[in-house]
């Protein structure tokens, strides 16, 4: 695997249970059928008891698994307050995409904690990275027909901004190689959804043409 | 078929690390591996303990690591290849038979791994495992990929039949916890029974014995020194008069930067896999051609000691720095710019400033800690220990597992803990050093790991204290692997393991008041658990339920969901007191989520109201 790309960075951060490691799974073996060089970190361990968990998954020539701050080219976030906790890892050129659905934390649910306001996490983002591309991934996946698919959801935005040289379709034969067979048809249309929110996403926020 | 059984030599697979060192072992024929699971090693054990249900595989999860340890030193004395596998903290444990099998040596392959855990994900200290090579006279290989585990693993079952001695094989998170694309190899067919040959006079560590044993060790330690010199492992790359030294995943990083700073013309970089004995000749040589030389090496200065040694015997006085204030740190794991700006400081070359975004104006996000999940039996047993001690002055040393969680408020029911079987340990201390009420907390695992040597001297020094086992009936921690108190055959693991009986083990120490409790009856556990404290002298409180985690994913859960009806005024006790994750509040009023909930009734039995009720009700 010599083939030569430019590196690129992508964090996924989500909240245990939401299954960000079967979302970098699928990227990183669609990688290696793309003939993409790739390698990724993930820190798991109390993922089911709700904390945060984090891949990092580099594609090209680095040798590196783990992904300083402000270097990240893209960063996914299945969950709007941990996109937003993430920020650190991207520059003015990451493009950012997030569910927009929150999953509050006990100590917001309880009333001992403020979630940030939704609107103000997208203001942030987009006005100090290159794109942000927010959605509701939640009511995508239930409308794919199953609520935990949010993870495929937000694979298909991924792979609908271009950024990586991995084709949708490599995605979908991963899908079906790769996932549970009896989700293997969720989990297309959880992608396909995802690649249209992006795409519808892109459309708005396009600055008018003069 | 097991993805580490397929045998097709040649193909490229994308595997996490730990999955790459269980089929480097495979490759390398491993026929007998035992364990005690602990994070970043288990899923080498989880990978292992599949494979072996599929194989000829002998695979066991051990009571503890230097039990598992002396397990397999008696198969690599039989000829078998073996591999033993724990956390950084695990050889801790397995230290004792560590030093002196160094000096017995085997016959088969032995190869030991160690996963350190620079930062602390999961552990509770960032020792540095390099230290035991030196310290035990073994060999150890450090992998700087996953790619490169796989074969390290496998190379290593050769270097120790080579040496026939142990082979320490040392990870770190980042290499466990990594995937990356690796080549399968062939799969030979394992030689999987063993043969022992007597030889008492080299085998049984008398004195006299020992004496010679520990010539033949340094002898070994000559012989490994030599393949450490010819070792492609310990490989230079560039020759560039800035000098690198680095190991583990520190490589990686260096390769990055280099490319970033685009001076792989000017550098030259000597990366240590075969780090103990260090290959003296090949440094020296390495350090003649450099003008300077930074060390880089996550934890301690063990490589930048051992090359200032070297430099000194070679009469070399370049600069050689690696830890230092303005340099690298001892503490924590290393990233790719902390690295990058460092060696474009040391070596004088401008490092492009960080794109950082500006984080100003961003809101303070509040933190997501884990928690005990909604319906832990833990926390039920927690809120009755906490009742029932409520008029007394308390210390409750805690242990390792789910249960150390406890520690967090509102529950707060941790006070001390330096290791696994510290809690009941400790509290003999606690007891007899304070007047205060000495409970401690203990789970099954740990209770068989290291607590019941702890208990019997409880018992044996009197102490007055009460121990409270949570029998949850597996290792929760780690990802659900058995113990000895699991009825393996009721969890679909076969008829191959009998039980042992916490409760006879207790009382067969001599422990005289026993208490089996079940804890999501409140009332019934406050009570015993106040008998329990009255007893002066050792009592144990044994509380039984089922891991909910566990029995979700044995489909035996049967959920009856609560909820929160009209009868609620507010107290609050159910988010205050236990603050159960199923919980929410929607406007002013705690509500349960029915998906989460679990239905083990705690909170419904401490509501004040009794305004919490089956969701299948009609009040």
């Amino acid at each position: 695997m010599d083939t030569h790309m430019e590196t690129k960075r992508l964090i996924i951060t989500a909240v245990g249970g939401q299954g960000n490691l079967l979302a970098s799974k699928v990227l990183g073996e669609a990688a290696l059928l793309a003939k993409i060089p790739v390698r990724m970190s993930e820190i798991h361990g109390m993922a089911q008891r709700g904390g945060v968990v984090e891949s990092a998954i580099i594609f090209g020539d680095a040798h590196s698994t783990i992904i300083s701050d402000g270097e990240a080219d893209l960063l996914v976030g299945f969950e709007p307050a941990e996109t937003l906790r993430a920020l650190g890892k991207c520059n003015r050129k990451t493009i950012v995409i997030t569910n927009l659905a929150p999953t509050p934390p006990f100590t917001v649910a309880i009333g001992k904690g403020t979630y940030p306001d939704i609107e103000t996490i997208q203001e942030l983002i987009r006005a100090k990275t290159a794109r942000l591309i927010a959605f509701d991934a939640v009511a995508c996946a239930k409308q794919a027909g199953n609520v935990m698919s949010v993870n495929i959801v937000l694979l298909g935005a991924l792979i609908q901004t271009g950024v990586l040289p991995i084709s949708a379709a490599q995605i979908q034969t991963t899908i079906r190689n790769k996932t549970k067979a009896a989700f293997v048809d969720v989990n297309l249309k959880a992608f396909e959804l995802g690649m249209q929110a992006a795409a519808e996403s892109a459309a708005v926020s396009e600055p008018p043409t003069a | 078929m097991h993805k580490l059984l397929n045998d097709a030599p040649g193909e490229e697979i994308f595997l996490l690390g730990n999955d790459a060192i269980a089929r480097g072992a495979i490759e390398a024929g491993v026929a007998f591996a035992s364990t005690y699971p602990g994070t970043p090693s288990s899923e080498i054990s989880l990978a292992l303990y599949q494979v072996s249900q599929e194989s000829d595989l002998y695979f066991e999860y051990s009571t503890n690591e230097k039990v598992a340890l002396e397990v397999a030193s008696a198969a690599a004395n039989c000829g078998l290849r073996t591999m033993c596998m724990m956390k950084h903290v695990g050889l801790n444990v397995a230290a004792d038979p560590l030093m002196t099998l160094a000096y017995v040596g085997v016959t088969g392959g032995l190869v030991i791994l160690t996963a350190d855990d620079p930062a602390m994900f999961s552990s509770q200290n960032e020792q540095d495992n390099r230290y035991y090579a030196k310290l035990a006279g073994l060999p150890m290989l450090e992998p700087s990929s996953v790619a490169e585990a796989k074969e390290m693993t496998a190379h290593a079952f050769e270097l120790s039949e080579k040496l026939k001695t142990p082979v320490l094989l040392r990870t770190t998170t980042r290499i466990n916890h990594s995937s990356g694309v690796v080549t399968l190899g062939k799969l030979p067919r394992p030689k999987t029974k063993g043969a022992f040959k007597k030889d008492p006079f080299n085998l049984v560590t008398v004195p006299a014995v020992s004496r010679r044993l520990h010539v033949s060790l340094l002898e070994k330690l000559e012989r490994a020194l030599i393949l450490s010199e010819e070792s492609d492992y310990n490989r230079i790359e560039g020759n560039g008069p800035w000098g690198v030294v680095c190991n583990g995943v520190g490589y990686s990083y260096v390769a990055d930067a280099i490319q970033d700073l685009n001076i792989s013309d000017q550098t030259s970089v000597l990366r240590v896999g075969f780090s103990h004995p260090l290959p003296e000749k090949r440094i020296k040589a390495f350090l003649k051609g450099c003008e300077k030389v930074l060390v880089v090496e996550e934890g301690e200065p063990v490589l930048e000691e051992g090359i200032k040694a070297l430099a000194q015997e070679a009469g070399l006085t370049l600069t050689i720095r690696g830890k230092a204030p303005d340099l690298f740190s001892r503490l924590y794991e290393y990233d790719p710019a902390e690295v990058r700006q460092h060696l474009g400081t040391y070596f004088g070359v401008a490092v492009p400033a960080p794109a950082k975004v500006d984080l100003s104006g961003v809101p303070e996000i509040p933190q997501r800690p884990p928690n005990l999940c909604a319906g832990c039996s833990h926390r039920a047993t927690f809120y009755a220990v906490k009742q029932a001690a409520k008029a007394v002055e308390t210390i409750y040393p805690t242990d390792i597992g789910c249960y150390t969680l406890g520690l967090l408020p509102p529950l707060s029911m941790a006070d001390f803990l330096i290791c696994m079987g510290s809690s009941v340990s400790s509290s003999c201390g606690f007891a007899q050093a304070t007047d205060s009420k000495v409970i401690s907390f203990i789970g099954d695992s740990t209770f068989f790991h290291s607590g019941i040597t702890g208990l019997v001297n409880a018992v044996f020094n009197n102490h007055n204290l009460t121990l409270v086992i949570l029998d949850n009936g597996t290792t929760a921690m780690t990802g659900h692997q058995p113990n000895p108190g699991v009825e393996m055959a009721a969890h679909g693991r076969g008829t191959a393991h009998r039980r042992v009986s916490i409760e006879s083990v207790v009382r067969g120490v001599g422990v005289e008041h026993v208490t089996v409790i079940k804890p999501y009856k409140v009332k019934k556990s406050i009570a015993a658990i106040q008998a329990a404290l009255d007893f002066e002298g050792v009592s144990v409180i044994i509380s039984e339920e089922t891991c909910t985690l566990y029995a979700r994913g044995l489909k035996q859960l049967k959920k009856k969901a609560f909820r929160v009806s009209d009868r609620c005024v507010n107290h609050r006790d159910c988010i205050n007191e236990i603050a159960c994750p199923a919980f929410y509040l929607h406007g002013e009023r705690p509500q349960i989520n029915a998906n989460a909930c679990v239905g083990c009734a705690l909170c419904a039995q401490i509501c004040p109201e009794n305004a919490i009720l089956p969701l299948k009700s009609s009040a």
